[in-house]
């Protein structure tokens, strides 16, 4: 059991996700316990609108819990600060990137501030990081690049790149391979199933690829109406969970096929 | 580009820089030869006496104020730029020179509105500037208060836009109900002037403008960080809310004071950075901050040399030399260059 908790990297109690106005609480999922391990690929499923994002945003502490506790390191996410926390946990962002002239080198490097100094000047050790993540998310040959220039593809690649050069042991990804095509997307999941082998990062990200997620993921979260069910691909097909995630009339889960399959007329 | 190509372009904009420093000194209705002023400004004597106390007290100081309100009205203007993360954002978006405009329109308009409270004829060297900048003081006090109530920073900009209305139409207000001599002191407060600076408050300009550009170069760093958005720079560790209240500060600080000396100066603001990007074609504030200042200086030094009118008796209002000649370049750029950046 201690071996557990050693290898543990975030932790939730209890935890009510949503969104707090003046008048109401407008509760988009609680009682959310997650344990997750150093260096798992975790992928967050579910319908659109079901509270995917919300979980991610209330884990990078971009939004408030509504209720219970999340632990980061053992350590509570409420008593970090901004700047100690980005040394533990950097994000990739659904968001458009405001229009700028940065190059692709200049943007990875914007993910080694919570180390430079008050005039952001790279340090060797800086620069030796930034081309190790270049090299590792093989977009070296694009480094002097302007990032409006680039496929969504090849932006992806570029935004996990700056993420890894922030070197924290957790990285939370919002739909990474939302607009790709299907090749891209595959190269962005062996990408990143990579990454968790390689560097045993912890990667949280939130996807619509089901039968993608199921191959990969070492964990899954998965939002369902009725509840959040969490496990290792093979226990949620071995328990049925799978059959909860969309209505039943369009798609079914295939047990035998382990995958989701359109209805025949 | 490469560090080497942005050192060739430092060092070729700077050599611009002094060279028009030198050629706005020598311009004006007294035409002085240029020998003569390299050798007053390097402390001899020139042939002639007129001759010194023109440059030193008139033409020197006027050169000085047209680098400090160039440079850092491009700075401010290249500050909002990024923090509202929009090409159309310039140092008057906050309002504070409505503000600043406000306090010399009560001071001025408002002798004849409430009659003996203010005598016109009491208005000295400091009272423009006094009023101007606690116009502008109010403005962005108002400004700072909701910014820290509303979390999107879009709505800053709004409110900023509001806040100029409204002075806008106080000033209106005074304005209908003064008389044609106020008016016309008013107006021609508001066409901008760059001389007209005593030594002194070249002084206090220069130092409020000393602590704007120590400001800037402090936030560079989370500048560089709001290129990606808010949310990035929080998760790079940045402190949204601290670093956006001292850029809106740095802005107001140093807009107020140059409005307070010179009068509204329009357009340059907006514009320069947008040349800065687009000669260095870098969006890094390591590049721009100073690329934009320099730029600021030289586009100030041309204005103000036009405005003069060589040889002339005339000079004309440098409000009205910036847009006149500023917006067609502007415009030509943009054309040639298609895409506009933050």
């Amino acid at each position: 059991m201690k071996s557990m908790s050693e290898n543990r990297v975030l932790k939730t109690e209890n935890l009510s996700i949503g969104y707090q106005t003046k008048k109401a609480q407008n509760i988009v999922a609680s009682n959310i316990n997650l344990s997750i391990e150093k260096g798992k690929l975790v992928i967050v499923l579910g319908k659109n609108g079901i509270g995917k994002s919300t979980l991610l945003k209330t884990l990078a502490k971009v939004q408030k819990p509504l209720n219970g506790s999340i632990f980061i390191k053992n350590k509570k996410l409420s008593s970090y600060s901004h700047q100690e926390l980005a040394t533990s946990l950097s994000m990739v962002l659904t968001e458009r990137l405001p229009e700028s002239q940065l190059t692709v080198f200049e943007l990875v490097a914007l993910g080694r501030q919570p180390y430079t100094s008050w005039i952001d000047k790279l340090s060797a050790v800086d620069l030796e990081k930034i081309n190790c993540v270049l090299a590792e998310t093989e977009i070296h040959h694009l480094k002097n690049k302007r990032f409006h220039e680039l496929s969504d593809g090849q932006l992806q690649r570029v935004l996990i790149a700056r993420a890894l050069a922030q070197d924290t042991e957790i990285i939370i990804l919002d739909e990474p391979t939302a607009h790709l095509d299907l090749h891209h997307t595959i190269k962005i999941f062996s990408l990143l199933k990579n990454l968790t082998e390689k560097t045993s990062k912890t990667i949280i990200m939130s996807s619509h690829e089901v039968n993608l997620s199921i191959k990969f993921a070492d964990e899954i979260i998965l939002f369902t109406d009725a509840k959040i069910y969490t496990g290792s691909p093979t226990e949620l097909i071995n328990n049925n969970s799978f059959d909860n995630l969309f209505p039943k009339e369009i798609v079914n889960f295939n047990r035998n096929l382990q995958q989701f399959i359109i209805n025949k007329k | 580009m490469e560090n080497k190509s942005y050192t060739k372009y430092f060092i070729l904009l700077s050599a611009l820089l002094i060279l028009l420093f030198f050629l706005n000194i020598s311009f004006g209705s007294v035409s002085i030869p240029f020998k003569e002023i390299f050798q007053t400004l390097t402390g001899g004597t020139p042939s002639k006496e007129s001759w010194e106390t023109i440059i030193l007290n008139f033409r020197l100081p006027k050169a000085i104020t047209a680098i400090l309100v160039g440079s850092g009205l491009s700075i401010c203007g290249l500050l909002m730029q990024t923090l509202f993360r929009n090409p159309l954002a310039g140092p008057f978006v906050l309002g504070i020179s409505s503000g600043a405009s406000l306090g010399v329109a009560i001071l001025i308009l408002g002798s004849s509105v409430f009659g003996g409270f203010l005598v016109s004829s009491s208005i000295s060297n400091w009272s423009l500037p006094i009023a101007a900048s606690l116009g502008a003081f109010l403005v962005l006090s108002a400004v700072i208060i909701a910014a820290n109530k509303v979390r999107n920073t879009m709505s800053i900009l709004i409110i900023g836009l509001m806040f100029g209305s409204l002075t806008s139409a106080v000033i209106s207000v005074l304005s209908y109900f003064s008389e044609a001599a106020q008016i016309q002191q008013y107006v021609f407060w508001s066409f901008g002037s760059l001389g007209n600076l005593t030594w002194n408050e070249l002084l206090v300009f220069g130092i409020i403008y000393f602590l704007g550009i120590i400001g800037a170069v402090s936030v560079i760093k989370p500048l560089n960080s709001f290129l990606l958005g808010e949310n990035y720079a929080k998760s790079v560790g940045i402190n949204i809310k601290r670093n956006r209240n001292i850029i809106l500060l740095i802005t107001s600080l140093l807009t107020g004071v140059i409005t307070a000396f010179s009068g509204p100066i329009a357009f340059v603001g907006l514009a320069v950075p947008h040349i800065a990007r687009m000669l260095f074609s870098s969006s890094n504030h390591k590049i721009l901050i100073p690329s934009t200042a320099i730029i600021g200086a030289i586009v100030l030094l041309i204005c103000d040399s036009i405005a003069q009118l060589p040889t002339s008796e005339f000079t004309l209002p440098i409000n009205a030399i910036t847009s006149l000649f500023g917006a067609p370049i502007v415009i030509w750029l943009l054309i040639r260059k298609k895409t506009i950046f933050v």
